[in-house]
């Protein structure tokens, strides 16, 4: 590489990977439409993506900052892509056996993905309000159209539409707290951001605070937290599975990225205002998932509920606005993702006669039927409601951790009372698999799946022996921001 | 060694036959735990020889049990007379009832299990009267309280054996408790559970007072009290007698060995042996002449008219422990455990007969449905019989008789040289005396004698039991025929003071047994006061029984609301059941279902998961599908937060 572009070396995960979306587009289309060879695609976009992973461990040091601090690469900015990365690639993988089924296996899907991505990691190293918005809505582009992927279903139309309106309202509503920021600090950089809102009566300043919580609002419904989070069950439910197990992991984790970025990286002198806002949604977002979710006999709609339960616990983690509280939320959402993608790998091989079951009372003794994929979704959901000495509980242990050391006691109370009543809907699917009569059998899990929720059960299970070498890596990735009590 | 010995080999049987049962298959457990009783047995009889003729107190340390603050109890064998004497009779009747239960039980297809606990009970036994220090004894106590339960509820599938079992349990706590207390209460005051401690400060305590229950009491006749309610729960006297005749659904051996031979006898050994405290206590003492005389009394009333072969041999235990008792209290510790010496044979040799009957008539226990059986089965008549005159206190005074001619007539005349307050004792010992012997006769006549009622299948089918059955009630007869006039002079007459060597205290200021002896010189019809009434109930029971059976009835039928009082066991067990069982279980039903359910449930988990579900519904319900409703949603977060940032964060109000 050239000396003079050698200092451009950190974009080049972004580089290959928009790239690799252009290649594969134009492979795709001058190769004939069968869906081998859309499957090759597939493939190849998972290359390109652990191909951006490598670039991203090997040529990432330090906190680089690019195009006028519009672009940051730091080690949290790495620890996030990466994660982005790999939740995506799994979903990705996952989406071709169930795509042939529903006999709509198309290169476009990977394609999409992989723009998406790029976007989120736009999002993730976003240093500066235009980069933010840009990214955001490179990814969200790309999520609109993917929701409503599978278009002769009604329901995945419905999907696709609504989140696209509700997403168009929120980056509205993200644009105009830009605006209201960009007037107070006469600069979108996130650095001189920090710096103007330095000061006393700056806290008082009722416009700065205005653009921050519309900016918010806008980066809360990315990630589905409540209020904003109508959006989620509706599109969970509707879309195709593949896509729905996309939309709860990569998108995810890159929003909660951008949240951290943007709070503790442009905001840490008005810190005591976003805590605020944070702790109500968090709060909120607790409250209402476990409740919720109780409710549901569909169990991607159990899941999109859980997701917002999830995020809210996350979101505890960044209310405590310290670096224990941050590095709490890395783990929080890499191992939200591990669970995640392995419940969703069971439920797709929720399938009988060729056709994917989705009711919750469909599991109705599995381990009469198939042992070890009720024993893993066991564990998963035992992770999931936290329970010790599965990693789940560990995910929860830090963020509460993090919320008491910061002297948030109520909050952690909320959370841990939350994560009881959550605890039921988990312990439900377990006591369906396990008690009920059972039901006829599902048909034999594929191979991917399987691995995957194998994976999935093993990290939970096992995950407790790197848990310590794993939260200093996180610890470190917090540390690139520096907190203002 | 030879002590750990006779204590540990019977639990090591207990553990082979109980938990590899299987292994070595009902056979193999009972060969097992027989031969190691019976090798318990003979080690037992030489350690009582050395032991009870001029030895001295031996201790032999095993481990220390626990160390809490000052509480530091250690487990060590205490072997002196008493104990040798309590060895004795323990291993000796739980072997030969091992033995007999192999023929009795032959039939059962747990014979593993119950061999188990035929040997852990023994253990416990042995553990209690080798006891050096409170603690122990309180081991060895529950021990054998809890080997109990199991054997009563042995045949666990019967729905009564079951009550009886949890019956005696829960009897059993209650006089448990005081023991608990008692104990509690000598540590307090000594800093000791050791007996060693705790015998050479009760002279201190003679008059010294403490606070109980916010009470100023006597600490010596309060302590003794307590300990006292122990005894009287496992030896059931009066109050806390009901659990013994209920204990009968057990198998017949266990009645034999468990409540007729050791365990019920626990309380007077327990007395005995602390008789160092009790001595110095008289007015705990008079309580305890007290409760036994008139347990003696009571339970012989009920003896008179009860149908049910064990049931009379029950109460008639009870009566007996009644006797021991009283002769605890006179103070003549000595005279109470040689009648607990002697029971021992001649009450398991009635109750291993009463077996024997039982085992011929194919489990009939009703005596209404005997009779005549005398000719059937020749040698447990015989057996039975011997049993009958060692009970009834057969001999000629001054010249000698069968067992309990010996030891029952010495209560009866250290009770009178006692002098009770117009000689209650006295009195109610020799009426009791009467009807003993009335109702052993009684028995005899019913079962053995007459014509029969029995079913004539069953009749023509009754059968002398096996050699093994037989065998140890001839060991026992020999018992119940010698043990009296070999041994009293030991016990209870000249030589006493060398037999027992400081094992019990008798203050050389009372020396019951010199009055004793002086009181029958002086007045000789006490001697024969109890001659008499035995002579008279006999020759009673075999009017009412032989020459005229219509008696029975027709004085029943006079006697009508008496008959019913003394068939009803005095009614106590329904007092009981309107005083404590009804107000418990209305009480456990209104914390169970008010307290609990509708309360702690109502407000705890039922409720809040109903309003979980509440919560839930109206969440659910707030998911309409609209997207305008969406959409209004978020706006409204969106004016919540703002508006709450004019009013707090943003501080433009202030």
């Amino acid at each position: 590489m050239p000396e003079e572009l050698q200092i451009y070396a950190p974009l080049l995960p972004e580089i290959i990977l928009a790239l690799g979306a252009m290649a594969l587009l134009m492979y795709g289309v001058f190769r004939p439409e069968t869906e081998s060879e859309a499957e090759t695609v597939g493939w190849l976009a998972i290359l390109v993506m652990i191909a951006a992973a490598i670039t991203i461990v090997w040529y990432g040091n330090g906190t680089v900052r690019l195009f006028e601090g519009a672009f940051v690469d730091d080690a949290f900015a790495r620890f996030m892509k990466l994660l982005t990365l790999g939740g995506g690639a799994v979903a990705l993988m996952l989406s071709f056996d169930d795509f042939r089924n529903l006999r709509i296996m198309k290169f476009e899907y990977p394609v999409l993905v992989l723009l998406s991505t790029v976007g989120m990691m736009l999002m993730i190293s976003a240093g500066d309000l235009i980069a933010l918005y840009v990214g955001l809505e490179l990814s969200s582009l790309a999520l609109y159209v993917i929701a409503a992927y599978r278009r002769d279903s009604v329901k995945a139309s419905e999907a696709g539409l609504k989140y696209f309106v509700l997403g168009a309202l929120s980056s509205g509503m993200l644009l105009y707290g830009s605006s209201l920021i960009y007037g107070f600090a006469g600069s979108t950089n996130f650095q001189v951001i920090a710096n103007a809102a330095k000061g006393a009566e700056v806290a008082t300043n009722l416009w700065l605070i205005f653009g921050l919580v519309f900016l918010m609002v806008g980066l809360a419904f990315k990630v589905s937290a409540v209020p904003f989070h109508m959006w989620t069950p509706d599109v969970y439910e509707g879309s195709a599975t593949p896509v729905t197990t996309f939309f709860a992991t990569a998108p995810k984790v890159a929003a909660m990225a951008l949240l951290v970025r943007v709070t503790v990286g442009a905001f840490p002198a008005i810190a005591m205002q976003w805590q605020q806002i944070i702790t109500f949604i968090a709060i909120a977002s607790m409250l209402l998932g476990a409740f919720a979710a109780i409710g549901q006999t569909n169990i991607k709609r159990l899941m999109a509920y859980s997701s917002i339960a999830n995020v809210g616990f996350a979101l505890v983690g960044l209310a405590a606005n310290s670096a224990e509280g941050t590095q709490a939320v890395l783990v929080y959402m890499a191992i939200y993702v591990v669970m995640t993608l392995g419940v969703f790998a069971c439920i797709l091989s929720m399938r009988r006669a060729d056709q994917a079951v989705e009711e919750i009372e469909e599991l109705a003794g599995l381990a009469r039927n198939n042992l070890p994929m009720a024993f893993a979704l066991m564990i998963l959901m035992f992770a999931l409601a936290g329970i010790p000495p599965l990693v789940g509980f560990f995910g929860k242990y830090f963020v509460f951790m993090a919320a008491v050391k910061a002297g948030l006691y109520p909050l952690a109370v909320v959370g841990v009372l939350a994560s009881v009543v959550g605890a039921y809907y988990y312990l439900r699917i377990i006591k369906v698999m396990f008690f009920d009569d059972s039901k006829e059998k599902f048909e034999p899990v594929r191979f991917k799946a399987g691995a995957v929720i194998a994976a999935a059960a093993l990290i939970m299970i096992f995950g407790v022996i790197w848990l310590g070498p794993f939260t200093d890596y996180a610890m470190a990735a917090a540390q690139s921001f520096t907190f203002v009590k | 060694m030879e002590f750990k010995a006779i204590v540990f080999l019977p639990l090591i049987g207990a553990i082979i036959a109980g938990f590899f049962g299987r292994l070595i298959t009902d056979r193999g457990a009972e060969i097992l735990t027989t031969a190691l009783l019976f090798v318990s047995a003979a080690l037992s009889w030489w350690v009582f020889s050395r032991v009870g003729f001029g030895g001295e107190t031996i201790k032999v340390p095993v481990a220390t049990w626990f160390t809490s603050g000052e509480l530091e109890v250690a487990w060590s064998l205490r072997i002196d007379t008493l104990t040798a004497v309590m060895l004795v009779v323990v291993t000796t009747v739980s072997s030969l009832v091992h033995l007999y239960s192999i023929g009795y039980m032959h039939e059962d297809d747990a014979r593993a299990r119950f061999f188990a606990y035929l040997s852990l009970f023994t253990f416990a036994m042995l553990a209690l009267v080798t006891s050096d220090n409170l603690v122990q004894m309180f081991f060895g106590w529950e021990g054998v309280g809890l080997a109990s339960y199991l054997l009563i509820g042995f045949w666990y599938k019967k729905p009564s054996a079951n009550a009886a079992a949890i019956k005696a349990f829960v009897v059993n706590r209650v006089g448990d408790f005081g023991f608990a207390l008692g104990i509690f209460g000598l540590f307090a005051i000594t800093n000791s559970v050791s007996f060693d401690v705790i015998f050479s400060e009760a002279p201190n305590l003679v008059g010294k007072e403490m606070s109980f229950l916010g009470y100023q009491v006597d600490i010596l006749t309060c302590l003794c009290l307590l300990l006292f309610m122990g005894a009287m729960g496992k030896s059931a006297q009066f109050l806390l007698h009901t659990w013994l005749p209920d204990a009968m659904e057990g198998p017949t051996p266990v009645s034999a060995l468990i409540h007729a031979a050791t365990m019920v006898t626990a309380g007077v050994f327990m007395v005995a042996r602390l008789s160092p405290v009790f001595e110095y206590a008289p007015t705990a003492l008079m309580v305890v002449t007290f409760v036994g005389a008139f347990t003696a009394f009571f339970a012989a009333t009920v003896g008179l008219v009860q149908n049910d072969i064990k049931r009379v041999v029950a109460y008639s235990t009870c009566s007996q422990l009644g006797y021991m008792f009283v002769a605890c209290g006179v103070g003549a510790y000595s005279v109470a455990i040689f009648h607990l010496f002697t029971h021992a044979f001649f009450k398991a040799l009635l109750f291993l007969g009463a077996g024997s009957v039982i085992h011929a008539m194919h489990h009939e226990q009703d005596m209404r449905n005997m009779g005549g059986l005398a000719p059937k089965i020749r040698i447990t008549w015989a057996m039975m019989l011997i049993g009958t005159l060692a009970l009834t206190g057969v001999g000629i005074p001054h010249v000698g008789g069968f067992a309990g001619f010996h030891s029952k007539d010495a209560i009866i005349e250290a009770a009178y040289a006692a002098h009770t307050t117009y000689n209650y004792a006295f009195w109610m010992l020799v009426f009791a005396a009467f009807m003993t012997s009335f109702y052993s006769w009684r028995l005899m006549f019913m079962t053995f004698h007459g014509k029969t009622r029995a079913e004539p299948d069953t009749f023509k089918h009754a059968h002398e039991s096996p050699m093994v059955m037989l065998v140890p009630l001839f060991v026992l007869a020999l018992g119940a025929v010698a043990s009296g006039f070999v041994f009293s002079e030991y016990f209870i007459g000249h030589d006493y003071k060398e037999f027992w060597n400081r094992s019990i205290l008798h203050l050389p200021s009372k020396d019951i047994l010199h009055h004793m002896h002086e009181a029958v010189k002086k007045a000789e019809w006490i001697a024969w006061a109890p001659f008499i009434a035995m002579v008279s109930g006999f020759v009673l029971a075999w009017l009412y029984y032989i020459k005229m059976p219509s008696l029975p009835a027709a004085t029943a039928r006079t006697f009508r609301p008496l008959y019913l009082f003394f068939l009803n066991k005095w009614h106590v067990d329904e007092l009981y059941d309107w005083l404590f069982v009804k107000p418990a279980m209305w009480l456990g039903r209104v914390l169970w279902k008010t307290g609990d359910g509708r309360i702690i449930d109502g407000l705890g988990p039922d409720g809040i998961a109903a309003r979980v579900v509440n919560i839930t519904g109206r969440v659910v319900r707030l998911q309409t599908g609209y997207v305008y409703h969406y959409a209004f949603a978020m706006m409204i977060g969106v004016a919540l937060i703002a508006t709450y940032f004019i009013f707090q964060g943003g501080g433009l109000l202030k």
